[in-house]
């Protein structure tokens, strides 16, 4: 039985003009000590997906799954109450802006050790142990300092060390991490995400990395689900993720990564933006920006094929890095920049 | 914390200044004339005038009298009332406790309803609640002071005989003034029925002052509130699995506050100025209808003298608010 399984999850939100689905049959089954990744550019429903299983989005949200279970628990049956009792001790989340993520108003002991309270308990000296022990595991030099100072004294890498210490401060069976780096320089960001991998592989969590970077996934991730315009669009293990990408996306996505772009002048890039609420196209929600497409993925929505264990959502899956699109030859001819460079590999 | 409290103590300094050269041309350009208006309908004769002026000091130039008047503040002297030649700061001192009592319950009630009342509406924003809460509040805060002070005495003093119309306590008690506030002064005399009684007279002058702070806490409250629930770090508190009274009374009001308090300290300014009102409809002797009094009278020192001490006070209540900011903030403590 998987730790978190989720099947067909999807997000609305009300807005003046009607529902907006943010988020579209997205399926994920992580199983204990795993580490997943999500992808997708910014827009892609990845948080969204994630604060839906947390249980964190505003009352305007709806969320509804065919199957949304933690540990054999249906999360959509339980009360709040049991809920809360998952949320912050089973399952904890850190997020994007460390900076902004801890309130102003408390010390970083306090704000621990509110959440030891909430979940462990034990007496107020066994609490404070334990938070001093935390902010050591997640590498706060001076801890004994540290424990007492306020949000506004630390760096934005010493933020988000903390939200971690929080997150894992309850033995957690799963922590998602949603962008831990992205506001983050890029020194600090290697070390963050190391200390990530160093945590979930000393205490057995299962870990789910949001991300944007390709490079982030390679390095870290067993198993990756991308996103786009909140539909999961492939779901594979990492390494035929890398070696065999599925959906067009996926493909571009990979060849927009510097160390596949080879000699080549400029790195390819894939043209326009994720559609919003207003501008979504008809057919496949990737087509104008898919140089594959062809006027059946304009029109009609594709499904995943029901014998595609990577349930990609496209009209002409890549086979071995080539698409059977009969748009495909007139691309590569027409568009030589951004055609794939499977080639050149890391 | 110390540099902070001195830096905006020095901050005061030239505020003070302004508001005496603004209390002392404010009289002054009034029509009328204390001398003559003392002088009635009889009239005066034009030796006398000139006698009374001089012995007032009303003859020497205006730059000249306002010096007089800043060298006298500085010894903390305002100068005699003109009506009845006693100090300034005597006749302010034994009636400000009766305007600052009134102020205090006053703002008591506007803060203990116009919070939870804020609270609640950004709680339940959008909802039925949160309309009648805001509904409420805008008309509370567009009511003429005498009117709704007039409206309420009808209602409660007049027909339902609950409360009493005017004065500060009944005719049946006697206190000796201590402190000059009659609910304490009741209990250093520990007459129950007195304190019960002052009590009972504050009710409807508090309601009445405290009506319009309260509407304009409760919005306060409510957007300061809603601000910070769409905070990452409340986002944060939901995520540890805490309750939902916590997260909103602890995580998010505590933020929330730093704002409110600053309007808090500034209703302490509007209590003063509606005490003028709130005071000349109960017959509450404060220095508001004192102030009325003296304006009519064109008392000059006494006006001028009242202003700047009112003055005074808001500037001080507004220190401790900013110092209260720091206690609130650690991102101003620190």
């Amino acid at each position: 039985m998987a730790l978190l399984d989720i099947e067909g999850l999807s997000v609305r939100f009300k807005t003046s003009s009607g529902l907006f689905a943010a988020v579209e049959g997205v399926d994920i089954n992580v199983d204990r000590g795993e580490v997943w990744s999500i992808v997708g550019e910014s827009g892609s429903g990845k948080s969204v997906s994630m604060l839906a299983t947390m249980g964190l989005l505003p009352w305007t949200a709806q969320v509804t799954a065919d199957k949304m279970t933690f540990d054999g628990q249906d999360l959509q049956q339980l009360s709040s109450r049991q809920r809360r009792r998952i949320v912050g001790g089973e399952m904890s989340m850190i997020f994007q802006e460390p900076m902004s993520s801890l309130n102003p108003c408390f010390t970083v002991g306090t704000q621990i050790d509110e959440m030891i309270k909430q979940h462990l308990g034990g007496s107020r000296k066994e609490r404070h142990e334990r938070a001093l022990d935390l902010l050591a595991q997640v590498g706060i030099p001076d801890p004994a300092r540290r424990i007492k100072a306020y949000p506004h004294q630390l760096s934005g890498g010493m933020s988000q060390r903390v939200m971690i210490a929080m997150a894992i401060s309850c033995n957690p069976r799963l922590l998602i991490a949603d962008e831990p780096t992205t506001a983050l320089d890029v020194t600090i960001q290697a070390q963050i995400l190391e200390l990530l991998l160093r945590l979930q592989e000393d205490t057995g969590m299962a870990l789910i990395l949001i991300t944007h970077d390709m490079g982030v996934v390679a390095e870290t991730a067993k198993h990756v689900v991308v996103q786009y315009a909140g539909r999961q669009v492939e779901k594979q293990d990492v390494k035929s993720l890398f070696a065999n990408p599925r959906h067009p996306y996926t493909e571009a996505l990979l060849s927009a990564l510097p160390e596949r772009a080879g000699n080549q002048a400029r790195l390819p890039t894939i043209p326009g933006v994720v559609p919003g609420q207003h501008d979504r196209p008809s057919g496949c929600l990737f087509n104008p920006r898919c140089q594959y497409a062809t006027e059946h993925c304009r029109e009609v929505e594709p499904v995943p094929a029901a014998d595609d264990p990577a349930r990609t959502l496209c009209h002409y899956p890549l086979e071995d890095g080539i698409s059977p699109s009969p748009a495909a030859a007139g691309a590569a001819r027409d568009n030589p920049q951004s055609s794939p460079h499977r080639e050149v590999r890391p | 914390m110390f540099k902070f409290f001195l830096v905006k103590l020095a901050q005061l300094v030239p505020t003070f200044i302004g508001v005496t050269i603004v209390a002392f041309a404010f009289i002054r350009l009034l029509p009328g004339d204390p001398i003559l208006l003392m002088a009635g309908e009889r009239g005066i004769s034009a030796e006398r005038y000139a006698q009374l002026e001089s012995q007032m000091g009303f003859d020497r130039s205006l730059v000249v009298q306002y010096l007089d008047f800043l060298k006298g503040l500085l010894h903390g002297d305002l100068g005699n009332s003109l009506v009845t030649h006693a100090p300034v700061m005597d006749e302010f001192m034994s009636r400000f406790p009766a305007t600052l009592e009134l102020s205090l319950f006053a703002l008591a009630f506007a803060v203990i309803i116009g919070l939870p009342a804020g609270v609640l509406a950004a709680v339940k924003r959008g909802k039925t609640l949160d309309h009648t809460i805001m509904g409420v509040s805008l008309t509370g805060y567009s009511m003429p002071i005498f009117w709704w002070g007039l409206l309420l005495i009808m209602l409660f003093s007049s027909t339902l005989g609950w409360t009493p119309v005017s004065g500060r306590i009944s005719y049946m008690y006697f206190i000796e003034p201590v402190t000059g506030f009659m609910t304490i002064d009741s209990l250093i005399a520990g007459d129950w029925g007195a304190f019960l009684s002052s009590l009972h007279y504050l009710i409807l002058p508090s309601i009445v002052l405290g009506t319009i702070p309260l509407a304009v806490i409760a919005r306060q409250t409510r957007s300061s509130m809603l601000e910070v629930l769409g905070e990452d770090y409340v986002r944060t508190a939901r995520a540890k699995g805490l309750s939902n009274f916590r997260v909103i009374m602890v995580h998010t009001l505590r933020n929330a506050l730093i704002s409110v308090v600053t309007v808090i300290g500034l209703q302490v300014g509007l209590l003063l100025a509606g005490a003028i009102l709130t005071e000349t409809i109960f017959s509450w002797p404060g220095i508001g209808k004192w102030m009325i009094d003296a304006i009519s009278r064109r008392d000059y020192p006494s006006v001028q003298g009242g202003l700047v001490l009112i003055a005074f006070i808001v500037m001080i209540v507004n220190l401790l608010v900013d110092l209260a900011y720091g206690v609130i903030n650690p991102r101003i403590r620190h």
